[in-house]
């Protein structure tokens, strides 16, 4: 956000540079020129006598007719040649809500070499699908995903607009909301269109202590993240016929300030917990880093991986990339177990979207039973062995 | 260098719970600290300090007259200035108005080289306000940065987590970033700090100090309205296993075959 220069009203005296405390004003043959480095201060609209600078419109209610927005959007996460499942699943839900609201779900994709990716989002009922493929959008920056998001939805106005609460989309949507001056709402649990016709998001606060339901009435779009897994993908029977768009963009949009050096992936034993299907973790209960092989051998029996509590990876049980919390990895598999782990608000909001929540603890007081589907108080040194040789056993292994 | 700390002060999550008979936040009784990820905020501002000697830190945080004590903490620890930016028309602000506001009051304290904040905080969560502050003030900016070192006098270099692993970007000042506890171990109280933090006059800003309007900020200059506020559901469906170990084995076993759980 720059303030707006009026090339009518400009004259072109130069008063305004002097009244700039950053530099960011030069003045061209025509009129005053705002760089990058404008901060907003507004000392520039004061200094002008011809009353030919202004601020951008910033903090007040509706200033323009809503009802110009129309459609549900997701953006669409591309990760390295693949669409990210939070995007699946985030279509699953948008297109619930386009339904509700008798309007069209529509996808947006941003990255470089995408040919073909349409086919995936139709199937899941995207009428239009927006690409906009770019080398500079080969590697995340917050600056140019923003910038095209931005641009996107100026031109098309769609009224809700939906993202993966992934770490790329926690970090450039707000970008994207404060740019179009909206609200956002970020890891919402549940989704849903009001009486009024509102986008209804509901998310957790206070470490999953409390839920809040919240609305942004007066501006559009209405934006929400919704971190992965915690809503289902569902696939059409039958693709929609569906049509691509391919914007043509400024190439301004494709600016960045931030220059990437390096993208590395994770190595390491935690690398595919958020991923798996079936996640096995261990707290401070399992008292000896050694101890934690009977979790391996339990996971990797279920195809599965191995998770950690903040507690045991403080302990330096386990690997920091093992984490499952708060404070680390949001997770949710098919089956979690939860060994050992006596169940703090910040371990819980961190699994507690995970289908069938399996606890083992020796203290029957432990919070983790207050989350679980299937409670085992039991010494985990007797119960643990004894589950991984009842599996063989029912697989015909010698055990 | 100036660098400016975000800092926030929040009720200590785990105790915080609703009245079902008024459906309000009971805050009685819960303590409030400062969020714990901007303790690395404060560390990461600080560790700059500490290798170029010109820097000065300036812990900044808005919130009623009490949230004076984090600055105080902040002060105790190094930070070299502190202000409170403090005033009825800024309750109920949403991530939008926040950043808003935080945005006015850095201005007012321009010129700012970096902006640091907490990767998030623990009684939102929503980690919005420092992308949303550096995109007012028109700054690149990093989030959930695991290590920085300067390449020159105006460029960072900084080590971002990502879901899969790492990047590794060039980030030109002035920017914002937000820090993981990667950054380093926050350090305590010093003597000398905390009897400088006694005699400190922390200045209170309010809307005519930012020079913002009361209609801008606060619950008026939100955008997002908060209409329900409720407990989340407890499992009522739990099944707690009984019998020998070799009992609760085979239970377990049987209900997770008829849970259809995959790898069994």
């Amino acid at each position: 956000m720059k303030p707006l220069v009026d090339k009518e009203l400009c004259v072109a005296c130069g008063e305004c540079i002097d009244a700039c405390p950053v530099g960011a004003i030069s003045v061209g043959d025509e009129c005053a020129e705002i760089s990058d480095e404008c901060t907003l201060c507004g000392m520039c609209v004061d200094a002008c006598q011809y009353g030919a600078i202004s601020m951008p419109d910033v903090g007040t209610g509706a200033d323009e007719d809503l009802s110009r927005y129309k459609g549900v959007w997701v953006f669409v996460e591309w990760r390295h040649g693949t669409v990210h499942r939070v995007s699946y699943e985030l279509l699953t839900v948008g297109r619930k809500l386009a339904e509700k609201k008798g309007t069209d779900l529509c996808a947006v994709i941003q990255g470089h070499k995408l040919d073909g990716v349409e086919k995936d989002l139709f199937r899941y009922g995207a009428k239009t699908v927006y690409v906009v493929d770019h080398p500079s959008l080969a590697h995340f920056t917050d600056e140019i995903y923003g910038n095209v998001l931005v641009e996107l939805v100026r031109r098309y106005r769609p009224e809700i607009l939906l993202a993966g609460g992934t770490s790329t989309g926690r970090s450039f949507i707000p970008r994207v909301a404060a740019m179009l001056q909206t609200g956002l709402t970020a890891d919402c649990t549940e989704l849903d269109i009001n009486d009024e016709g509102l986008l209804l998001q509901t998310r957790p606060a206070f470490g999953g202590n409390i839920m809040a339901s919240i609305l942004c009435p007066y501006r559009r779009p209405q934006i929400a993240t919704v971190r992965p897994k915690v809503l289902r993908a569902e696939p059409l029977d039958m693709p929609v016929d569906g049509q691509v768009v391919r914007p043509d963009l400024p190439e301004a949009c494709f600016v960045s300030r931030v220059e990437v050096l390096e993208e590395q992936v994770l190595e390491g034993p935690g690398a595919n917990i958020a991923e798996a299907d079936v996640v096995v973790s261990g707290g401070r209960g399992l008292q000896r880093k050694e101890n934690f092989a009977m979790l391996e051998e339990l996971a990797s029996l279920l195809n599965g991986a191995v998770g950690a509590s903040r507690g045991a990876v403080e302990a330096g049980l386990a690997d920091p990339s093992q984490q499952v919390g708060q404070t680390g990895r949001t997770v949710a598999p098919a089956l979690y177990m939860a060994v050992g782990i006596s169940g703090a608000v910040q371990h819980v909001v961190g699994m507690q979207g995970s289908r069938v929540i399996v606890a083992v603890n020796r203290d029957p007081e432990a919070p983790i039973f207050d989350v679980c589907h299937f409670g085992v108080v039991a010494d985990l040194f007797e119960f643990v062995p004894a589950f991984i040789r009842k599996i063989r056993k029912e697989r015909g292994e010698e055990v | 260098m100036h660098i400016v700390v975000c800092l926030k002060q929040v009720p200590e999550s785990q105790n915080v719970r609703i009245d079902p008979k008024t459906n309000t936040l009971i805050r009685q009784g819960v303590a409030s600290v400062l969020n714990p990820f901007d303790y690395f905020a404060l560390e990461a501002a600080l560790t700059i300090k500490d290798e170029r000697l010109d820097t000065k830190v300036t812990a900044i945080t808005m919130g009623p007259p009490q949230a004076k004590e984090v600055l105080m903490d902040a002060l105790s620890r190094g930070a070299d200035d502190a202000i409170l930016i403090s005033h009825r028309a800024f309750a109920g602000a949403d991530t939008w108005a926040t950043s808003f506001t935080l945005a006015a009051a850095i201005r007012r304290l321009e010129p700012v080289d970096l902006i640091v904040c907490g990767k998030q905080a623990i009684d939102g969560d929503t980690a919005q306000v420092g992308p949303e502050l550096a995109t007012i003030l028109n700054r690149p900016y990093a989030t959930y940065v695991k290590s920085f070192e300067f390449v020159d006098d105006s460029h960072l270099k900084i080590t971002r987590q990502t879901d899969e692993g790492v990047a590794v970007w060039r980030l030109p000042l002035p920017a914002l970033v937000t820090v993981l506890k990667d950054v380093g171990e926050p350090r305590p109280r010093s003597y000398r700090a905390t009897l400088r933090a006694r005699r400190y006059e922390i200045p209170v800003w309010g809307p005519e100090e930012l020079g913002v309007d009361e209609d801008s900020v606060g619950l008026k200059g939100s955008y997002t309205q908060v209409v329900r506020i409720f407990s989340p559901e407890r499992k009522k469906d739990r099944i707690m296993l009984r019998g020998s170990v070799e009992e609760m084995v085979d239970e377990l076993y049987y209900w997770l075959k008829e849970q259809r759980v995959p790898g069994l």
